[in-house]
């Protein structure tokens, strides 16, 4: 039988495409990286999402076990989380930082401002300079901190509550109760 | 009783459609033509026993008989009898029962309408049909399958859910089915034609209308969808790039490629190959629509179910049929060249541009909304890139799009002479510095009088191209009129459907660039100014209704101190999820919306109140629906059709195959 090689270009990129597509099935959403873990907090120093004028370094923030969360208020997802962080602010159950990725000041405040804000304090990182020493990849994600000022977990996508009772709240406990 | 009717309709249906998807086949191949008539009559049938089964279940649902689970998590005996009856396909097992069931509808519809094709051509393509169903079925009846019975049987339904209760979730997904579906037929034509290993005139003309007919459904599906999320999700955004509808909108994207390379093949005998990739692309693209949608691999706003086993069973479905349509182009490929030549400035060169520049906008937001996924798959990671990834790939791409637009269309076929454009471009530019400066002097719009321009200049080359299509200027006025009533229904299509461009863009463009939005803490009677317009909190009232708690705040807007409207919104509390939604209140106009949501906050200190103008941002949707509308248009169109004593001229070798 007569046929080009041209022809199987196609086939062969959709296979591709397939082969990606049955691997990002069998992978949990949520998995869990590791090259950050266990590592200190990347230094920073940048402006507070409310006040400008105001620099936010490492030294505000350790102390206490701390989950640091990256959003911003074009990242639809976020949406979906954020009632849950309302509530676990509400509940008092941990310290909760925000990063307001890749956003614009005015356009993060109304977001927040419309849905209620459940961080204790925000850094404003919209060239993406603490986000990259992070390895942050997307939003929302969040980190837990310990008191040390270490990185101990990391979750990728929502918190959601199993994820949240099955996963981070056990890790928080735990490093508190370590103190 | 009534359910397990429903479902043996459907085990007969599978049965019939294993038969239609390998008697013709061998009808085809051996030249027996009762084999090949039998296909006709089994996707007559095929489609008679869906719709029965599809009568039974809304039966079920409007009956409110609870012994059947779908019925029951989905239904209510207190719901509206229009929302018992949307109810069914409100859910997944329904709407893939509707799904199938428009798929043998299409495959129905093909002896109907096929009857000057040639015979091999029709079979085989109402075979590959019946194996799409061959698939689907095996789906329902295996992993969603609507008429499970519930033991014991519930005294009333769980489907009371207020928040899906609204026509346009009601009706949004038949209309993007019926775009989805739809493309079925250019995917099982093509395959056919694959086999037949000739892809000719005929056959583009012949499926032309099925993909206008498709793509026109597929349009307002996206539009419905989109007016939904901006106005029930309140978040102010009539686009946001989430995955579920980037979904529907590659097919869409491949459709539109497939509109124009099939009318180019139709005519011109040229772009054989791009055609029959993209008929299989733009199928592909939807089965991938319903893989995302129900797998949930990526996460999402829009998707309330998910079950990865469903998701593996329609990527299983997606490797048979695309692979299979791809590998069967891989050996056929070398049979589809050749066609006349045509130069560079051509309307081939402009259309092969149109197709080029279509592919990489499909292109673009596939990775952006898989790149995800395939990072996934390599690292681990789940990432979402979001509107900012689109904002510097896509509408670059789009911007590039609209300028050949405004121009390709006034190119003649074959060598056009790009003289002849030379005093429309010279007066658009005019047009398009002038808006330019209005826009940056009284409009204030900056660097977004681009857009405006690009508008107009789209506008101004499509009515100059329809100008010419009437000779105006070149014979009297009244010979004008003559030719303005013989002009075939698709030069309107043209019109309406690249005019619905230029309205979108304009209106794109006025959103970006005047939308305003302010956020302030107010107490009862304190207002807030955006845009000129005053917003008045007036009153906050608590309340309470079946299954939630809820903030009531009316908005007084006056403008001028004239009073517009009083906006009502509501911030809602559901106890059970601990879930808070916030309600905007709307009013739509032609020349604004305005639109306020009240947020958090307390008597003392004030409530978040959110005030938003949005100018224009209703003509995004009309100009979507302009062309839908467009699309319609074009199918009044007789040249599309086929005329019946052509049949001998249609079994003749074509230019393609030479």
């Amino acid at each position: 039988m007569k046929f080009t090689l041209k022809g199987f270009l196609p086939l062969i990129i959709f296979l591709a495409l397939g082969a990606a597509l049955a691997l990002g099935l069998t992978k949990d959403p949520r998995l869990m990286p590791s090259q950050m873990i266990d590592k200190p907090f990347p230094e920073f120093a940048l402006t507070d999402l409310y006040e400008p004028d105001s620099i936010l370094t490492n030294a505000d923030m350790t102390g206490q076990v701390t989950l640091v969360n990256v959003f911003g208020s074009w990242c639809v997802s976020c949406n979906v989380e954020h009632p849950k962080l309302m509530q676990l602010a509400r509940s008092g159950s941990v310290d909760i930082w925000g990063i307001d990725w890749r956003d614009e000041r005015e356009k993060g405040k109304n977001w927040l401002a419309a849905r209620g804000n459940p961080y204790t304090r925000i850094i404003f990182d919209p060239d993406s300079v603490l986000s990259i020493d992070l390895g942050v990849t997307g939003a929302p994600e969040s980190f837990i901190i310990d008191q040390q000022g270490q990185i101990r977990y990391k979750h990728v996508g929502i918190i959601t509550d199993d994820i949240w009772d099955d996963i981070l709240w056990p890790v928080i406990a735990t490093l508190e109760a370590e103190g | 009783m009534i359910a397990e009717f429903g479902q043996i309709c459907l085990i007969l249906a599978l049965l019939i459609a294993i038969a239609q998807s390998v008697l013709p086949m061998i009808g085809a191949s051996q030249r027996d033509v009762r084999l090949m008539a039998f296909g006709d009559r089994a996707a007559y049938v095929q489609f008679a026993l869906i719709a029965t089964s599809f009568i039974a279940l809304t039966a079920i649902f409007i009956a409110s008989d609870f012994s059947v689970k779908l019925a029951a998590i989905n239904s209510h005996t207190d719901k509206p009898l229009m929302y018992k009856i949307t109810g069914v396909w409100g859910n997944h097992e329904g709407s893939m029962l509707l799904w199938v069931l428009m798929l043998s509808l299409f495959g129905g519809l093909v002896p109907i309408f096929g009857k000057s094709l040639p015979l091999t051509l029709k079979s085989r393509a109402i075979a590959v049909q019946g194996m799409l169903g061959v698939g689907f079925l095996l789906f329902i009846l295996f992993t969603s399958n609507p008429f499970l019975r519930l033991n014991p049987v519930p005294i009333n339904g769980q489907g009371l859910n207020p928040l899906l209760q609204d026509p346009g979730l009601a009706f949004h997904p038949p209309f993007l089915y019926l775009g989805y579906v739809g493309f079925s037929m250019s995917f099982s034509f093509a395959v056919a034609a694959l086999i037949e290993g000739r892809v000719d005139a005929v056959w583009a003309r012949w499926l032309r209308p099925w993909v206008l007919l498709a793509w026109s459904f597929l349009t307002i599906g996206i539009t419905l969808g989109s007016f939904w999320a901006y106005y029930e999700l309140g978040w102010g955004g009539w686009w946001m790039w989430d995955p579920v509808e980037n979904v529907s909108f590659l097919p869409w994207l491949a459709g539109t490629a497939l509109l124009h390379s099939i009318l180019v093949l139709g005519k011109r005998h040229i772009m054989a190959s791009w055609t029959v990739l993209l008929a299989i692309s733009a199928f592909s693209l939807s089965l991938v629509g319903t893989f995302v949608v129900r797998s949930g691999v990526l996460v999402s706003v829009h998707s309330f179910a998910v079950d990865p086993e469903r998701g593996v069973f329609i990527l299983i479905l997606l490797v048979i049929a695309t692979g299979g349509a791809l590998g069967l182009y891989a050996l056929r490929a070398h049979k589809l060249r050749g066609g006349p030549t045509f130069s560079a400035v051509s309307k081939e060169g402009g259309l092969v541009l149109n197709n080029l520049l279509l592919v990489a906008a499909t292109a673009t937001v596939f990775l952006g909304t898989f790149y995800p996924l395939f990072i996934d798959a390599m690292s681990g990671d789940k990432i979402s890139v979001g509107a900012p990834y689109f904002n510097l790939t896509f509408a670059p791409i789009m911007l590039v799009l609209i300028g050949f637009m405004g121009v390709a269309p006034l190119i003649e076929w074959r060598s056009g002479k790009l003289a002849s454009l030379k005093r429309p471009l010279t007066i658009s530019a005019l047009i398009m510095a002038i808006v330019i400066l209005l826009g940056v002097i009284f409009g204030k719009a900056g660097l977004g009088s681009i857009g405006f321009a690009l508008a107009a200049y789209l506008a101004y080359g499509t009515l100059v191209a329809f100008g010419r299509k009437l000779k105006l200027g070149q014979v009297s006025f009244g010979d004008s009129l003559t030719l303005l009533r013989a002009q075939p229904s698709a030069v309107y299509g043209f019109l309406l459907a690249h005019l619905g461009i230029a309205v979108f863009t304009a209106a794109v463009t006025a959103m970006t660039v005047w939308a305003q939005e302010d956020q302030q803490a107010l107490r009862v009677g304190e207002s807030l100014e955006v845009a000129g317009y005053e917003f008045t909190l007036r009153s906050i009232a608590p309340g309470q209704r079946e299954n939630y708690e809820f903030f009531g705040g009316d908005i007084d807007v006056t403008k001028n101190g004239r009073e517009i409207v009083t906006l009502q919104t509501e911030q809602r509390f559901y106890p059970t999820r601990e879930m808070v939604t916030t309600e905007a209140g709307f009013r739509m106009g032609p020349v604004v919306t305005l639109l306020a949501s009240v947020g958090e906050g307390d008597a003392e200190r004030g409530y978040a109140v959110r005030a938003v103008s949005h100018p224009f941002v209703i003509w995004i949707w009309i100009g979507a629906l302009m062309m839908a509308l467009a699309g319609f248009i074009s199918l009044l169109d007789s040249r599309l059709r086929v005329a019946r004593p052509k049949q001998a001229a249609a079994k003749a070798p074509s230019q393609a195959e030479a």
